[in-house]
């Protein structure tokens, strides 16, 4: 397990590589920030002084290759505009983020698992046919337009929720979270149900694919020729086994779901990494953008390695495999 | 002669699928008593497992039950609520099925999956049960029980799950074992040794066997009373001993003279020509009337199962002496 986990962060490293030196061509191509950040009234004089200040004269290997040596000692570069180290700027934000993904997940999952097993298991009936209907609707609609809507019912219509910001945060081990408070839950709530839209989606139909399939299985009338009650048959039986599949999509979904932050953020004023980053993107603060993309793939695969071992103690038959090889 | 425990009657199964209905299961009847076993027989897609699951009250969706009686000791089945058809299965009839790779449920233990099956039916500490689960291990030829307890299926061998099935169908020393073809999976050695326990089980527990099955060898030393089934059908049954030495319906000829061991060497093996018809587009008359060599233009419409020589067949032109074989077809036609 040891040797497995070494393995795949050798691997990341390389990874990482790589997709720093992309990211870095990707943004020098997107434009000049010099013809932002400074005033249009700025003499040549000026201009040069601070294209030299900001190394930006120098060819693109040069840059990449000092942002290389200064990233070894975490170092990702300073914000132009804010004129502090990127990689602050970040993780100030990323707590904001993280705690949205994780609600999201929740809701993904605590409500799309019973939904997407009630719709497996009576698949003919209404009800059934509803929550799949549902869940293509989910799918189809448009993140930033659900979210216009859950703004435009709940918050202006009924005036029930706040319709941006993050509220006020209490501190969890040294972690500025939302969910502490009645008022922070209340700002928490619709940005994360939008962010879930999908997800919850995804949650059912993988749930009712799975359950609908475990229910034809030879186990299950086994289980059933025991005499055991329908609920231990559903609720252990075959939720056992559909918790595999859906586990490891929603881990490795995750993500993504950090990724999806950014529209999210942005519709409803929630001040995490997204938003920092549709911000930067407008003002072409490339050290920012590079150490946003960068702590997002490190992100994707820390939780690529942590869906593997759970995945590996959710299923017998890989801790075996593993074990052997 | 004893009051049999489990009695069929005119059992009719039926599977309404999108492309039509299957007729699996057409008018089956059969009674086994304690301590006797029965063998049912037919080839693959007759209806054999189906007799099986109907008996359980496990027949999915788009399957239901359209017609007979299931009676355990007298009581009617299919009279029973949900909740009391649960109490029985697994307590008083308990089922092993065909393949013994799918049956255990991969993601869960040995010992949860046996703990669960005894206390579905009696309250018992999980102590005590799993001291049962240990002890069933034991009777049925497993060693080092306590670590197979804490393993996963696919960490046990295919006649070692099978042992397993076998061990948790007779946790509760039912009344009734129906066994699906629980040897076929399995290789030649394992089927005997899986044989001779059961035979030895059952009757130490005095239950009653239901052993289905395609293979006819395995019927003549095991069951005392054999149905052969057709097309969802009962087209012979009787005692073992009448059925498989006199053979009166064709098919049943063929299956046995089909069956390897009782052909001389060398020569190739005699097989039923053609196929079982579709369950679902059925001729009218005998379903096996495409296939049989004595078939006549009154095979067109359906043989009644009528009994003839101390046994039940469903055929106008049974293998009879030809001096029988006139009043044979002549009752044939006269049975309802
Ligand atoms: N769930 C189902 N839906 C539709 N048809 C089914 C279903 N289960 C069984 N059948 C049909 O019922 C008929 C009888 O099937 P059954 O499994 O009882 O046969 P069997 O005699 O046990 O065969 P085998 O020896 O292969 O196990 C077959 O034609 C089969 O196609
Ligand atoms: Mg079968």
């Amino acid at each position: 397990m040891l040797l497995f986990v070494l393995r795949r962060l050798l691997q990341s490293i390389v990874v990482l590589l790589a997709v720093s030196g992309l990211v870095f061509a990707g943004v020098y191509a997107i434009g000049n920030p010099v013809d932002i950040l400074i005033s249009p009234q700025a003499d040549q004089a000026e201009i040069a002084r601070t294209v030299a200040a900001l190394k930006l004269d120098r060819p693109l290997w040069e840059q990449y290759l000092a942002f290389l040596q200064h990233a070894a000692t975490g170092d990702l570069g300073r914000s132009f505009v804010f004129d502090a180290p990127a990689i602050g700027l970040i993780l100030e934000r990323l707590p904001a983020t993280l705690e949205l993904a994780a609600s999201a997940t929740l809701i993904a999952v605590g409500l799309g698992i019973p939904l997407g097993l009630w719709a497996g298991i009576r698949s003919g009936s209404l009800a059934g046919k509803a929550i799949l209907a549902g869940s293509i609707l989910g799918f189809s609609l448009p993140t930033f337009w659900a979210g216009l809507m859950l703004i435009l019912v709940f918050s202006v219509e009924l005036g029930w929720l706040p319709a941006g910001g993050r509220g006020p945060t209490q501190s969890l081990f040294g972690v500025p979270v939302s969910f502490l408070s009645w008022d922070g839950l209340a700002h928490l709530v619709l940005p994360a149900l939008n962010l879930a839209l999908f997800k919850l989606a995804l949650v059912i139909r993988l749930t009712r694919a799975g359950a609908r399939e475990a229910l034809t299985q030879d186990y299950v009338k086994f289980a059933r020729a025991k005499g055991l009650s329908e609920a231990r048959v559903i609720g252990v039986h075959v939720l056992k086994n559909i918790l595999i599949p859906v586990v490891t999509v929603v881990g490795l979904e995750f993500g993504s779901l950090v990724a999806f932050a950014v529209v999210t953020e942005t519709i409803f004023a929630w001040p995490g990494t997204g938003k920092l980053l549709i911000d930067s993107i407008g003002v072409l603060d490339r050290p920012v953008i590079v150490a946003y993309l960068l702590v997002a793939v490190t992100l994707f695969i820390l939780i690529n390695l942590l869906v593997d071992v759970l995945y590996s103690i959710l299923d017998p038959r890989v801790r075996m495999a593993q074990a052997g090889g | 002669m004893a009051a049999p425990v489990l009695s069929i009657e005119n059992l009719r199964t039926r599977f309404f699928t999108k492309r039509g209905v299957v007729r699996a299961v057409d008018g089956v009847s059969f009674a086994v008593t304690r301590g006797q076993v029965l063998g049912i027989v037919g080839e693959s897609g007759s209806g054999k497992s189906t007799v099986g699951f109907s008996i359980m009250g496990l027949i999915d969706p788009p399957g239901r039950i359209v017609g007979g009686a299931i009676r355990l000791d007298g009581r009617d089945l299919r009279q029973l609520t949900p909740a009391e058809w649960r109490r029985v299965r697994g307590r008083r009839i308990a089922m092993i099925f065909q393949d013994p790779m799918m049956t255990l449920n991969p993601v869960l233990r040995i010992d949860t999956q046996m703990i669960e099956a005894i206390t579905a039916h009696e309250r018992v500490p999980r102590a005590t049960a799993r001291d049962r689960a240990r002890e069933a291990l034991g009777r049925v030829g497993i060693g080092a029980p306590d670590e197979r307890l804490a393993a996963y299926p696919h960490e046990l061998s295919g006649g070692m799950r099978q042992r397993v099935a076998i061990a948790i169908a007779l946790l509760h020393r039912p009344e009734v074992i129906i066994a699906d073809e629980p040897t076929t999976a399995l290789d030649v050695t394992l089927q005997g040794q899986i044989l001779a326990e059961m035979q030895t089980l059952a009757r130490d527990s005095g239950a009653a066997l239901v052993w289905i099955t395609h293979d006819l060898s395995v019927v003549a030393v095991l069951a005392n009373d054999v149905c052969v089934m057709y097309a969802g059908k009962v087209v012979e049954q009787g005692t073992v001993d009448n059925v498989l030495d006199r053979p009166l319906h064709p098919y049943t000829r063929g299956l046995i003279a089909s069956v390897p061991s009782r052909h001389p060497p060398g020569r190739p093996l005699p097989q039923i020509p053609g196929m079982m018809p579709s369950l679902m587009q059925l001729p009218l008359g005998c379903a096996f009337r495409d296939r049989c060599t004595r078939a006549s233009d009154t095979c067109r419409s359906d043989p009644p199962l009528y009994s003839l020589d101390e046994r039940r067949v469903r055929c106008f032109h049974p293998h009879v002496e030809e001096d029988e074989a006139a009043s044979a077809s002549e009752r044939a036609e006269e049975a309802p």
